[in-house]
């Protein structure tokens, strides 16, 4: 069984602010985690490689400090780990991560399952993992909360808005995971000491053989034109009047507020 | 000099962090209120490879250093100062073992205890004899191919949860400290019994009995080091315990100050947080000042014992310094909280009565400073 | 890469997203504004279902806005599943090239969106929060990142389709109209069963429990100023009427009136819902650390000068009895329509 998960290093916290001059994120303070959403992949492919025998391969396209995190995925016993950096993929949207990672994954090869959180917590969109499988071609089971191997297909339960849809497919697929997947296990002292040591292979643009064309800013349909801060209301607004009519006004403000 | 971490000692830091907010510091409460060992946080302990993370490998530690090992005790403490002061008491005959016994009793125990299959605990103090050490009234006998123990010790941390007991106790009546041996004795073994627990004020999730042995019989080779070598073995072992307690200090004042800072940020008075007020702040500001230069202290005596470097003056400056400087920071975070602060539903009152333990176990602060000076006037 | 040419792309699409036959809501907030945008452009709002056994749902869509329903009507397409979803749709964009595609941020939408995007090779913007369309067709997607801490505007200029995911309940539901009329195109559906490589075994519903107090969208939260037990009634009642769940302060638990599990607050939760609406609570720290990050928070209390104001979006001077009632009575109104 060859499995590969995707990983992404995301903020500590959710917190951040932005500058409102540069429209940069205030990186000071804030130290970088494994998607909690990708530990619950790692422990899947873990587990699973435990179970059935095999390989386990973390990649993680970002800028080299996403180090931190394949070496974190390493010491929950992830057996490889790769890199995927280069400052052409700056600036990717999703349809150009995903381009980037399905062609690492095509370079490493021969895989069985391919494991993605359900979304990254930063960027929230959950796009990159059915983007990866229609990339490759191959078929997905997003949002899963349990997980089966039955000779060469899984079977996998999905967690819907009211529902839990049991399926099943042949292997190769794509699988996105929930926090119902599994409890991911901590980093062990021991493997921590040997992953500290390790040297993480870094593959580049030229190394994937990628089409300029495809990546970073350029293979990015969308952009981002504002980033701002929500505005939060500090001044309270009284709502006077009548029983009936607070009840009404209030009804029409939240409403507004979008929270009926 | 370098002050950044470690790739491996950032990434010790950073899962034990993980695993105390998540297993340790949401009990610490609870441990405090019933005062029950928690063996279900030991045993998580135990399968996540934290009872052996700076000692060797081949019987079963990480191998990593000892700064990853007070990084370790410090961030248990942020969680639960109980939790920490147990994993100190168990490296303390860790550290026993690992220095002064031979290859049979490094497999026979010292594997185990770096696993957390057995929780081990050490004991040297007796009811009249804590500081004054050569003062313990314990015996051990010669009788054939055993060692016969007699005497019961006194506030042993680690009492009854332990498998593994690193007892000291006196070979040679005739002879002072130098009269003193060191045995491992097996909990279960004839004559051994664990006496009174104790009600403690604070660290009530750490367990602490007496142990009582009468005629307890333990095999001839249980003779930790050599005969008379005892009381060398307790000294060498507390200097690690005493740089760990140190550590605790850090992780215990940080979870005061966290706790102060956050309330500091969100509670008002006459119309803003009352962070605002230099009154405030001051206390604020001293409490990050102390902690920072007692971690750095404790982050150099790891240093030093890494570097086979006697730490025993600073491992009892980092202990007086560390409790001190820990007694202070709960009390004004409980000054920062005002009524809440005095109340059990506000965790500074209970990281006061955790400190205190600080400055009174594993050498008080007297005999501390009086070694620290003693050091000092013979070296000039 | 390669743009497209923006010009050949025309109209508004709404992937009308349906189980079971029965349409989800969010596809009718999402014809009420585009039929804005329709409006405001000159072009034509289609929607497009995707199922089996729909003629009479089609006409539905139309009521809600839709100029046309573009149908695909297959036994194939019974039960929402990735690939033959998005092998229709991507036929439909190659052939009418629309101009937009909004699906609705649900399990189907964000499941087939993306993959529908990386066949196209267009953009998608997931999960958005608002929608505005320049004079020129451009489509300007406000999208939440980092938890609803920062927001963001992104559009899709070179590339077409411009597609989106919508979170429900962001656009108000629209009027039904049926006297509206409109077109329901069919199409010819090519796809076999034995091409499907995902089976669905079978589908669960999930029993509806109340939502965890942590995970609650909407919670209305009791304190002393609820004066007797009597009254959480009011508190639990309103709750169901707005499909939350209900917390309390600290010196109700310690009263007993309901078990520590529903305690909001420094010693309790820490809870980010959409709404909060805090009755008889007066607003300590205590309390307010574990809720002041909700969307929207609504502060009844009879006193006037109560620290609650100060972190309140909308604050009522008047006794939870008074105003309580009042509140279900008129949001059980509204909200059952």
């Amino acid at each position: 069984m060859n499995i590969i998960v995707c990983v992404k290093q995301v903020p500590d916290t959710m917190d951040v602010k932005i500058d409102p001059v540069t429209k940069n994120l205030i990186r000071e303070g804030i130290e970088g985690v494994i998607n909690p959403f990708d530990k619950n992949a790692i422990e899947e492919a873990v587990k699973i490689k435990d179970e059935y025998g095999g390989k386990v391969t973390a990649i993680s396209m970002g800028p080299p400090q996403f180090k931190e995190s394949l070496k974190e995925a390493l010491a929950m016993g992830v057996d490889e780990a790769i890199l995927i950096s280069d400052r052409a993929f700056a600036g990717a949207d999703t349809l150009a991560t995903s381009y980037v990672l399905a062609e690492a994954i095509k370079k490493i090869g021969n895989y069985d399952l391919i494991f993605c959180g359900k979304h990254a917590v930063d960027a929230d969109t959950g796009q990159v993992g059915p983007e990866i499988a229609e990339r490759l071609g191959i078929p997905q089971i997003t949002f899963v909360k349990s997980l089966k191997l039955e000779n060469d297909a899984v079977v996998a339960e999905r967690l819907l808005e009211d529902a839990v849809e049991k399926v099943t497919v042949k292997l190769p697929a794509v699988i996105t995971t929930t926090k119902e997947l599994n409890e991911p296990r901590y980093p062990s002292p021991i493997k921590i000491m040997k992953a500290a040591r390790k040297e993480i292979p870094i593959w580049s643009a030229s190394e994937l053989n990628a089409d300029p064309e495809q990546i970073g800013l350029k293979g990015s349909p969308t952009q981002v034109v504002d980033i701002f801060t929500p505005e939060k209301t500090t001044e309270v607004e009284m709502i006077q009047g009548t029983a009936e009519e607070i009840a009404n006004t209030l009804f029409e403000k939240l409403r507004e507020k979008k929270v009926l | 000099m370098n002050f950044e971490l470690t790739e491996e000692q950032k990434m010790i830091r950073k899962m034990v962090r993980e695993f105390t907010e998540k297993e340790v510091a949401p009990r610490d409460e609870e441990m405090d209120r019933t005062g029950e060992f928690p063996y279900d946080i030991m045993k998580k302990m135990a399968e996540n490879g934290l009872f052996g993370i700076p000692y060797p490998e081949e019987y079963g530690g990480a191998g990593a250093d000892s700064v990853c090992g007070v990084i370790t005790i410090e961030e248990l403490a942020k969680g639960s100062a109980s939790v920490a002061l147990t994993l100190d008491a168990h490296w303390l005959a860790v550290d026993a073992i690992n220095l002064f016994g031979n290859e049979e009793q490094k497999k026979k125990y010292l594997t185990p205890a770096l696993t957390g299959e057995k929780i081990a605990a050490f004991s040297l103090t007796e009811p009249v004899a804590g500081s004054d050490a050569a003062a313990i009234q314990a015996t051990a006998e010669l009788d054939g191919d055993e060692w016969v123990l007699n005497g019961t010790k006194a506030f042993v941390t680690n009492g009854d949860a332990a498998d593994i007991y690193v007892i000291a106790v006196k070979t040679d009546k005739s002879k002072g400290v130098k009269g003193i041996s060191t045995f491992i004795v097996e909990k279960g073994s004839p004559g051994f019994s664990i006496g009174k627990k104790e009600d403690k004020m604070g660290c009530r999730g750490s367990i602490t009995t007496e142990l009582i042995l009468k005629d307890c019989r333990v095999p001839k080779e249980n003779l930790l080091g050599k005969e008379g070598e005892g009381f060398k073995i307790a000294m060498v072992a507390l200097d690690g315990g005493r740089m760990h307690v140190g550590a605790m200090a850090v992780g215990l004042a940080e979870a005061a100050k966290d706790i102060a800072v956050k309330y500091a940020k969100e509670r008002y008075a006459f119309g803003q947080p009352i962070g605002n007020f230099q009154a405030v702040q001051f206390m604020i500001a001293d409490m990050e000042m102390e902690i920072e230069a007692t971690r750095l202290m404790v982050y150099k005596t790891a240093t030093l014992r890494d570097k086979k470097i006697r730490y025993s003056k600073e491992a009892a400056m980092v202990k007086v310094f560390g409790s001190e400087m820990a007694m202070k920071t709960a009390k004004n975070a409980i000054q920062i909280l005002g009524g809440y602060g005095y109340t059990r539903d506000y965790a500074p009152e209970r990281l006061l009565r955790d400190a205190k333990l600080l400055e009174i176990g594993e050498g008080a602060s007297e005999v501390l400073r009086m070694v620290i000076g003693s050091t000092v006037l013979r070296s000039k | 890469m390669t743009a497209t040419n923006s010009s050949e792309y025309k109209g508004i699409w709404v992937f009308a997203e349906q189980r079971d036959g029965v349409i989800a809501n969010v596809t009718f907030e999402l014809l009420g504004k585009c039929r804005e945008f329709a409006d405001k452009l000159g072009q034509k709002l289609s929607a497009v279902l995707i199922g089996e056994n729909l003629e009479d749902t089609a006409h539905e869509l139309i009521y809600f806005g839709a100029d046309e329903v573009i149908l695909a009507d297959s036994p194939v397409f019974s039960k929402y599943r990735t690939n033959p979803y998005t092998d229709i749709l991507v036929e439909l964009v190659n052939e009418y090239k629309p101009s937009m595609i909004i699906y609705g941020a649900t399990s189907v939408g964000r499941d087939l969106a993306p993959r529908v995007a990386a066949r196209l090779k267009t953009g998608l913007t997931a999960d958005c929060l608002d929608l505005e369309v320049d004079d020129n067709g451009l489509l300007i997607q406000t999208k939440p990142s980092y938890g609803g801490n920062i927001m963001c505007k992104i559009i899709c200029p070179n590339h077409r389709p411009q597609m989106t995911t919508v979170r429900p309940k962001v656009f108000p539901m629209p009027a039904r109209d049926s006297s509206r009329t409109g077109e329901i195109v069919r199409k010819k559906v090519n796809i076999k069963e034995e091409d499907i490589p995902v089976k669905i075994i079978e589908t669960a519903k999930e029993e509806s429990k109340g939502p965890k107090i942590e995970e609650a969208d909407v919670i209305v939260a009791g304190g002393r100023g609820l004066e007797t037990k009597e009254n959480l009634k009011l508190i639990k009642e309103l709750a169901d009427v707005l499909g939350g769940t209900i917390g309390v302060t600290r010196p109700l638990v310690d009263e007993g009136w309901l078990p520590p599990y529903y305690q909001i607050g420094q010693s309790g939760k820490t809870v980010k819902p959409k709404l909060i609406i805090t009755c008889g609570i007066s607003g300590a720290v205590q309390f307010t650390v574990g809720m002041q990050s909700a969307d929207v928070i609504v502060a009844i209390d009879k006193n006037p000068d109560a620290p609650i104001f100060n972190v309140a979006t909308y604050g009522i001077v008047g006794r939870v009895e008074e105003i309580v009632p009042e509140l279900i009575k008129k949001f059980k109104a509204m909200l059952n329509k």
